[in-house]
């Protein structure tokens, strides 16, 4: 192809980060134009509608500066692509990809396109593998496992950072010595907190097995459209070319939302919910979709994408079409957090929808599953108590509604509470559980089998609370 | 006999590469082409879009210009490419081979698919729906002479362990049949008969094709009169669906959808499970096929994916072939409807679909409805819904089928006044209402109780006095009374506590508790409590129900409701559900002789 004749000077119409090139012809359907401002600089945009004579592009470090005469378009004739090799483990690069370590540029093992294909769905293996993070608010009742997307929901001022790291530190698949990397893509987050993880990375010893995409908070809005895809591109070679268990963290997916909702603001498009675009469910599920394993294949992607949840509200469109596409949720409690318990994990709309199969005997316990479906209903009990006695007080209540209260008290100073840095085993949290669950009678652990409440059951045969 | 009609999948490719164009492409917006050059078209013909062949469907027209959904990624299209048609509405082809087969949502099968370009899905790619080298054994039901009719059965071949496949006269077709093939092996493309019709004779291969979007004809729409056994406790006794009938299931995220609609694909009484994933997980798919191979349908014995099609259009893949997954599904659905059979088809989910609706209207700039969905929303919803029942097959038989649809349905923000939602109640007949609080507490399956209903729960209510057991109606009136009345006293609960309420109030709750926990409550992960057949729960209410009633009568004897909640069988109730076949006799004894000694409570200690 001639290449000169896909060069256009001048653009027609500049909206938002939005150009319209006129009198082009021949230009497809999501290539990529480099556009040389009259300064020198060059951006990258992509070809989001494309006619026989206009073409519309997404500038994705925006169109400030640029002129509507002296701008130069010329079109690749490719979709976006990135340069892949397993160096990159241990760089840092900025939100289009471009080194921000010193380090040169990536000396390709291959180039792909940066959205990939889908996974046939006959290609998967069911993701079984439970990784041990820890952390019993999660290990215990949410088990995470290999291949599995799990957000995090939060909210601002929320230690959701300081909880990704613990788990990307302390995760491990128990008996396992594997091939791991981290990839991490920063989309809008503020620099220190981009530097609060390469700290913690480099602490323990992650950042060498890491790739890090930044783009920040003062960094263009829309390139946060491609970074995700950028990582995620990556993470897919590191995990099915190069037989990695790769842990993708992305975070604030708020701030890729809001890039998506300025791009169909400036094409006028309907908005559905709050303004957001009515493709939205499409267009993260072309990001989350690519977590997990393929059948015959060493590696694995599980992500923990982060998500601040705008004025806490779980229904927001965000989080909301999130947990609809991710296989579970972590949600973290403002109200806990004032309580000073950290991981403060809301474990009652906290799901993990793999964990079945990650369970059980052989995988963690036997009696795991079942100590998981007490502690939810004790638990969800002791809080509905506790909602009912700050209005009347604890006088109303039978002595057993008190045995409950006792045990969600204990369940969150006990459990769910535990040091940023201290790390317990699968054991370790059953048998805590199995401390608290002794609080109550034993006729009360009607979720649970006769034999195990036999092996592990310690309280009193009653409970605490026999008699009248 | 008309053009292309007997030409499939691959042969349709290639003598569509014969030909160069027939339209040319002058815009390109996601999913949505705009092609001139189309004058002659037919409104939703399917057409081959690009140097790619990618796979469309045209969805306006406009003077010689055509808007065509494309069901593939458009990435690299460039206007002045070439559209070619193919004189066909979007269709699939019905034959043997369906069942057990995974296909995406225009029927290519991904497991072909896999093993023709690997483990991500390229464009462009395809292949047959049904296997063109696999030999059936053909039975022949007709005899050469014979006059047929369509929906007539001409013979039938096995085609899995669990399902006979009756190859029949296509509708619209009847005559004098010519020539009939012997029993014998058969590749679905061979013709195995002849009919003449006039002085025209058509050649039958075991192959029919069907628009996906206009429903197969039938005799006569019938009202259902049985209900469809689900194994889940709160349907079948609450809630129940009818064979031929329809449910939605909406909740917010992690409310327990998919999971009920998989136990009702494992337990339902159907003879042929259609499972649409429609815009959900990938992950969820390859569960369903690495679970469904490996469970033994109860009635048969035989694998459940041995009479299941799957059909997996994940969130992930082309929107536009998400939006046609549920025409696919339902049209196989009537497809062994004809043949005779009793069908179910879930749906997960539909609120996917609607979304692809209105992600391709708005594309086309369409004027937008309630919240930006097309103001077609509710009549397709009301169109596919309408494709369920229980019908009279055309052809001379004097047989039935049914189609029973199950379609979840994924409320923005769990609430349920939002469009999907209203609209698909307003059309089926069952509703079961999911509840984020019951799911966070782990009481599963999380339908409410006070906010489901049934229409058909006059006609179950019947047929199971009928067939199980006397007083059915009666227990379940009072079940409905008892969590009502639960629900009130929690209000004068939150108001003054739990201590002030008289002895009467407080063994109501403790009945509330016992049904709820002890029935209705169903984990759908322990091997027995996934399923209870329609004896064991009449036998559970039985008992629970007469233990109301001792409990009652021990309460005017000066019995205080603590005293009877020491009671052993409390704790026994709440293992009946989970409890094996051979466990069962001997809990429902301890029961049973725990209730005896109910008689010996005294009044308070
Ligand atoms: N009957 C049940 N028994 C045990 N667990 C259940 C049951 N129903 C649901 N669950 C639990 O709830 C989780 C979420 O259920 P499910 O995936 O069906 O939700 P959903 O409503 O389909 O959500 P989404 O809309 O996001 O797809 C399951 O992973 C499982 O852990
Ligand atoms: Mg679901």
């Amino acid at each position: 192809m001639d290449l000169s004749s896909r060069v256009y000077t001048g653009v027609s119409k500049v909206v938002g980060p939005l150009i319209v090139i006129e009198g082009v012809e021949g230009i497809g359907y999501g290539e990529i134009a480099e556009i040389s401002l009259p300064g020198g600089e060059t951006r990258i945009g992509q070809v989001l509608e494309t006619t026989t004579t206009r073409a519309l592009v997404q500038v994705f470090r925006g169109t400030r500066d640029l002129d509507t005469e002296g701008t130069k378009v010329r079109f690749r004739g490719e979709p976006m692509k990135i340069s892949l090799s397993a160096e990159m483990l241990g760089r840092t690069f900025d939100g289009s990809a471009q080194p921000i370590d010193g380090g040169g540029p990536v000396i390709p093992e291959c180039i792909r396109d940066i959205y990939g294909s889908p996974i046939n769905p006959s290609a998967r293996e069911h993701p079984r593998n439970s990784i041990e993070t820890g952390i019993s608010s999660i290990d215990g009742m949410n088990t995470l496992v290999r291949g599995q997307k799990l957000p995090i929901f939060s909210g601002a001022g929320l230690p959701h950072n300081l909880l990704a790291s613990q788990i990307a530190r302390q995760a491990k698949v128990t008996g396992q010595a594997e091939k791991f990397a981290v990839v991490f893509a920063a989309m809008g987050i503020t620099y220190e907190e981009s530097a609060f993880f390469i700290r913690e990375f480099e602490e323990s010893g992650a950042l060498e097995r890491a790739v890090l995409f930044l783009n920040l908070a003062d960094d263009p809005a829309i390139e946060r459209i491609i970074t995700p895809r950028l990582a995620l591109t990556t993470a897919e070679f590191l995990a099915f070319d190069k037989g990695m268990h790769v842990l993708v963290v992305l975070t604030d997916l708020t701030n890729y939302c809001e890039a998506l909702r300025e791009i169909a603001a400036a094409r006028e498009e309907v908005p559905g919910r709050r303004g957001y675009p009515g493709y939205i469910y499409t267009d993260l599920a072309s990001l989350y979709e690519r977590a997990g394993r393929i059948r015959g294949r060493e590696g694995s992607i599980t992500q923990i994408p982060i998500l601040t949840m705008p004025d806490d509200d779980i229904t927001h469109p965000v989080p909301d079409l999130t947990g609809y596409i991710t296989e579970g949720q972590i949600v973290l409690s403002r109200e806990l957090h004032r309580k000073g318990i950290y991981p403060p994990v809301d474990v009652l709309p906290c799901l993990s929808r793999l964990m079945q199969g990650g369970i059980g005997e052989g995988r963690t316990r036997a009696d795991h599953a079942e100590v998981k479906n007490q502690l939810y209903s004790a638990y969800a009990r002791g809080i509905r108590l506790k909602s009912l006695v700050a209005v009347m007080g604890e006088e109303g209540l039978t002595p057993l509604d008190k045995v409950y209260l006792r045990f969600c008290d204990r369940y969150e100073s006990d459990f769910i509470r535990q040091a940023s840095y201290e790390d317990r085993s699968f054991e370790d949290t059953l048998n805590l559980a199995w401390d608290l669950l002794s609080l109550l009678p034993r006729s009360e652990l009607k979720r649970i089998s006769k034999e195990y409440i036999d092996s592990y059951y310690h309280g009193v045969e009653g409970g605490e609370c026999k008699g009248p | 006999m008309k053009k292309n009609e007997t030409m499939v999948g691959d042969d349709k490719r290639d003598a569509m590469n014969s030909k160069s164009r027939d339209g040319t492409v002058i815009r390109v917006t996601g999913p949505v082409v705009e092609a001139e050059g189309m004058a002659g078209s037919r409104m939703y013909e399917s057409v081959r879009v690009g140097k790619a062949g990618l796979i469309g469907e045209i969805i306006i027209l406009e003077g010689d210009r055509a808007t065509i959904q494309v069901y593939e990624e458009t990435t690299g299209l460039v206007p002045g490419e070439p559209v070619i048609r193919t004189y066909l509405p979007l269709s699939v082809e019905l034959g043997p081979g369906l069942v057990g087969t995974m296909y995406d949502g225009i029927q290519r099968p991904l497991e072909e698919i896999l093993r023709r370009t690997g483990d991500m899905i390229e464009r462009g790619s395809s292949a047959p729906a049904l296997d063109r080298t696999k030999k059936y054994r053909f039975y022949p039901l007709a005899k050469e002479g014979d006059e047929v009719h369509e929906g007539d059965r001409l013979g039938c071949v096995r085609e899995s362990v669990s399902v006979n496949h009756f190859i029949m006269v296509p509708p619209g077709m009847s005559g004098t049949l010519m020539s009939l093939a012997k029993k014998g092996e058969y590749v679905v493309t061979d013709t195995i008969a002849v009919i003449m019709s006039g002085s025209e004779k058509t050649p039958i291969t075991m192959i029919q094709r069907w628009p996906v979007r206009s429903p197969r004809p039938v005799r006569e729409r019938l009202d259902p009169v049985e209900p469809l056994i689900t194994g889940q406790r709160i349907i079948d006794t609450l809630f129940p669906l009818a064979r031929g009938g329809t449910a939605a299931i909406p909740g917010p995220f992690g409310s327990g959808k998919t999971v009920v609609q998989q136990q009702l694909a494992k337990w339902v009484n159907a003879d042929i499970i259609i499972y649409i994933g429609c815009g959900e997980r990938g992950n969820e798919m390859a569960d369903v096929l690495e679970q469904f191979p490996t469970l033994k349908d109860p009635r048969t014995g035989h694998a459940l994916s041995s009479r299941m099609v799957l059909i997996a259009n994940t969130s992930n893949m082309p929107v536009a072939a998400r939006e046609a997954s549920v025409y696919t599904g339902i049209t196989l659905a009537e497809y062994y409807r004809d043949m005779g059979y009793h069908v179910a088809l879930m749906a997960d989910s539909t609120s996917r679909w609607a979304e692809a609706m209105r992600e391709i209207s708005g594309r086309l700039e369409e004027m937008p409805g309630e919240e930006g969905y097309p103001a077609y929303l509710s009549s397709r919803l009301a169109d596919f819904y309408e494709r369920a029942g229980r019908v009279s097959l055309l052809g001379s038989g004097g047989h039935e089928g049914s189609i029973s649809v199950i379609g979840a349905v994924s409320p923005p923000g769990g609430d349920f006044s939002e469009p999907v939602t209203q609209n698909t109640l307003r059309i089926v007949k069952v509703f079961w209402a999911l509840d984020a609080d019951l799911a966070y507490q782990r009481h599963f399956p999380a339908i409410n109780w006070l906010m489901s209903y049934s229409l058909y729960g006059n006609m179950a209510g019947q047929w199971w006095e009928e067939h199980v057991g006397p007083d059915f109606i009666r227990m379940i009136q009072e079940m409905m009374e008892i969590l009502q009345r639960e629900n009130e006293l929690e209000e004068i609960i939150r108001l003054v506590g739990p201590e002030t309420l008289p002895e009467s109030d407080r063994l109501l709750l403790l009945k509330a508790e016992i049904i709820r926990e002890s029935y209705l409550m169903q984990y759908a992960f322990d091997e027995f409590d996934t399923y209870t057949g329609p004896k064991k729960q009449y036998r559970m209410l039985k008992s629970i129900f007469s233990f109301f009633e001792r409990a009652e009568r021990a309460l005017d004897s000066g019995v205080t409701v603590s005293n009877i909640r020491t009671l052993s069988l409390i704790e026994l109730f709440a293992r009946m559900g989970s409890s094996s076949p051979e466990e069962e006799d001997e809990l429902f004894q301890a029961i049973a002789r725990d209730m005896e000694s109910m008689k010996n409570l005294k009044g308070a200690f």
